[in-house]
């Protein structure tokens, strides 16, 4: 009986054996396949990259040699000098630090004082604001182009810092963001610190921007990108080296440029530089922050 | 600020004294919520005021106007710029180019998107990295990421002809060829965007239970099953958000198409002209105010036929628990 038994017991172990076996591999080569893909995938992304930093390396004759060299054959730092010195990029990037730092900071006080209104205060008309803020929203700023070039040519701002810097400080979005954030605090921890007489002020910057450090740093963040990044606005309202940033003085100096490839890319990798540094630093903040808010810029 | 702060508190005690000296606590506490409510708000209503809701306005109204933005009249057209825009084969031109942008960009995008988003949100080693890899190029700026891929596709000292050659192919004349400028426009798109559309996705998916996986592989689904049955339609709310506003998005296309076909902007025979250049052309080259206030409405009605939409179906395509 006992052997009877035994025997298709032990070839039943040894099926599962070799079938286990035999998944492990499957799963290996799954694995194996899709880092595959993921690696090529992923140089593909960063090709482009590696191909601008290369190029911007190279000479003007071996930049245009046909079939490229993979790797610069001498590190010719004198075309970031040139493409340095054949525009004014000095002021370009006095330009787009000065007006990125101060919408940064200029939206970031709005956001968080709207926030805080919307999320904490019981005030007159709330709804009704509210709703017109949201409304905004849906209003493409390509739309508005126009008739903001109008007022501000009215206001004499055209080719001034004002106008990069006051129509960009305010985002509905982030006072959205920010104000379902600010909710989540315990309804109680308001109470206790309006009996202890904190007052509203008080109690938004000594205990509630603290507590939502993380989301104020992300907004603040994605805001400097997109501000470094501005392209079409910055390129309407201004028409001077005095106030133009990064992106627009790299436009124009593409045009001057010509078949200078080398020097171009060199100037687009400086103009890149300060994103990848803060993204080094801060990749985590960034796309969390994008993740969490899912913002468009 | 102290001053500012006591002078505030001095001007609302003595106004909610005045006014409300019998005034309940409640009442009391909200009143001075909206004082305070007002103060904060000062800055975003200004300026969502004259920069948002008096635009808006004013953007129809100048639409049914003819001005060059420097002759003192402006003379009243009614509809003509419309009539002229509709019967602008240009305009249409710049409309059907956005529509393929669009459509051929976003729907490729979000699919590739998915499958980054599904393979990173498992545990595989290097994931972080590789995230990062794919993000990266969304906040690199538009025009510079675009003065590279004119470097990659130019016809005559492009790396990409050069890779043409290697698998043995013809090389191209890319953004010099009519056939080809939209598709390299859209394939910048396509870099430039998926790693933005991976990471909403992967918002999506860390929602997704892990007990609706481990039930799943209990009753014996594939990988591909698990996929299909599972992810997909639970992360629909995410794909139909992230479609959506890209499309939002992809049909105000400007930045790319501005730096990869310089002077004509339109690139070869305008066959990159999109919408948004299109109004830019009008507006700052032209200087057609109220025509390009026009065109500039069409794309804002084609957006907001998008948002309707999404407010609509939302109910409909979408899978709650």
């Amino acid at each position: 009986m006992r052997t009877w038994h035994s025997a298709p017991r032990a070839t039943r172990t040894e099926t599962f054996q070799l079938e286990a076996l035999w998944q492990r591999r499957r799963l290996f080569l799954y694995r194996a396949s899709l880092y595959l893909l993921l690696v090529l995938g992923a140089s593909l992304m960063v090709l482009p990259f590696y191909w601008m930093v290369t190029t911007s390396f190279k000479e003007l004759g071996e930049a245009l040699r046909m079939p490229p060299t993979w790797f610069p054959s001498a590190l010719r730092w004198e075309n970031w000098v040139n493409a340095w010195s054949s525009a004014p990029f000095g002021r370009y990037f006095f330009n787009s630090f000065f007006v990125s730092i101060v919408c940064v900071i200029g939206e970031v006080l709005t956001t968080i004082l709207a926030a805080y209104a919307f999320a904490r205060l019981n005030f007159l008309g709330k709804e009704a604001i509210w709703w017109l803020f949201m409304v905004t929203i849906m209003i493409p700023g390509e739309m508005l182009l126009i008739p903001n070039y109008i007022t501000l040519a009215r206001f004499g701002w055209i080719d001034t810092y004002w106008a990069l810097i006051i129509p960009w400080i305010v985002s509905v979005y982030w006072i959205f963001f920010l104000r379902q954030a600010f909710m989540t605090f315990p309804r109680d921890l308001w109470d206790t610190a309006q009996l202890d007489g904190c007052g509203r002020w008080r109690f938004l910057w000594k205990i509630l921007v603290p507590n939502f450090k993380a989301a104020i740093a992300a907004v603040a963040l994605i805001k400097f990108i997109f501000s470094w990044n501005a392209f079409l606005w910055v390129l309407i309202v201004t028409n001077s080296e005095r106030v133009r940033t990064v992106p627009v003085g790299l436009s124009i100096f593409s045009s001057e440029a010509g078949i200078y490839y080398n020097e171009l890319m060199a100037a687009s990798t400086m103009a890149i530089l300060p994103i990848v540094i803060l993204f080094i630093f801060s990749q985590r903040w960034i796309i969390q922050g994008v993740m969490r808010t899912g913002m468009k810029f | 600020m102290n001053s500012a702060r006591e002078l505030v508190g001095r001007v609302a005690r003595r106004f909610l004294l005045k006014r409300t000296g019998e005034m309940s606590l409640g009442r009391r506490l909200f009143w001075q919520d909206t004082l305070w409510a007002y103060l904060f708000l000062i800055p975003p209503i200004a300026i969502l005021g004259v920069f948002v809701f008096y635009p808006a306005v004013r953007s129809f109204i100048l639409s049914l106007y003819d001005w060059n933005m420097i002759s003192p009249v402006k003379t009243f057209a009614g509809f003509e710029n419309y009539w002229k825009l509709l019967h602008s084969p240009l305009f249409w031109k710049a409309f059907w180019n956005t529509c393929y942008y669009v459509f051929g960009s976003v729907p490729i995008t979000a699919t590739l998107a998915l499958v980054l988003a599904v393979v990173l949100n498992s545990k595989i080693r290097g994931r972080t990295l590789f995230r990062a890899a794919f993000f990266f190029s969304y906040i690199t700026p538009t025009v510079a990421a675009a003065m590279i891929f004119r470097w990659i596709f130019n016809s005559q000292y492009g790396l990409a002809n050069y890779l043409l050659g290697v698998i043995g192919l013809p090389p191209v004349k890319w953004l010099m060829d009519p056939r080809f400028s939209m598709p390299v426009v859209i394939f910048f798109s396509i870099w430039k965007f998926v790693g933005y559309q991976m990471v909403l996705f992967l918002a999506g998916l860390q929602n997704i239970p892990q007990e609706v996986y481990e039930a799943a592989s209990v009753d014996g689904a594939s990988a591909w099953q698990r996929f299909w049955y599972v992810t997909f339609p639970l992360i629909s709310p995410y794909t139909f958000f992230v479609v959506l506003t890209s499309m939002m998005f992809a049909f105000r296309v400007f930045d790319e198409v501005y730096v990869m076909f310089p002077g004509g902007r339109g690139g070869p025979l305008n066959a990159a002209m999109t919408t948004m250049v299109f109004v830019y052309n009008e507006a700052f080259e032209k200087w057609h105010m109220g025509y390009a206030s026009a065109a500039a409405l069409c794309l804002f009605v084609v957006i907001i036929l998008l948002t309707a939409i999404q407010w609509r179906l939302r109910k409909r395509w979408v899978f709650y628990e």
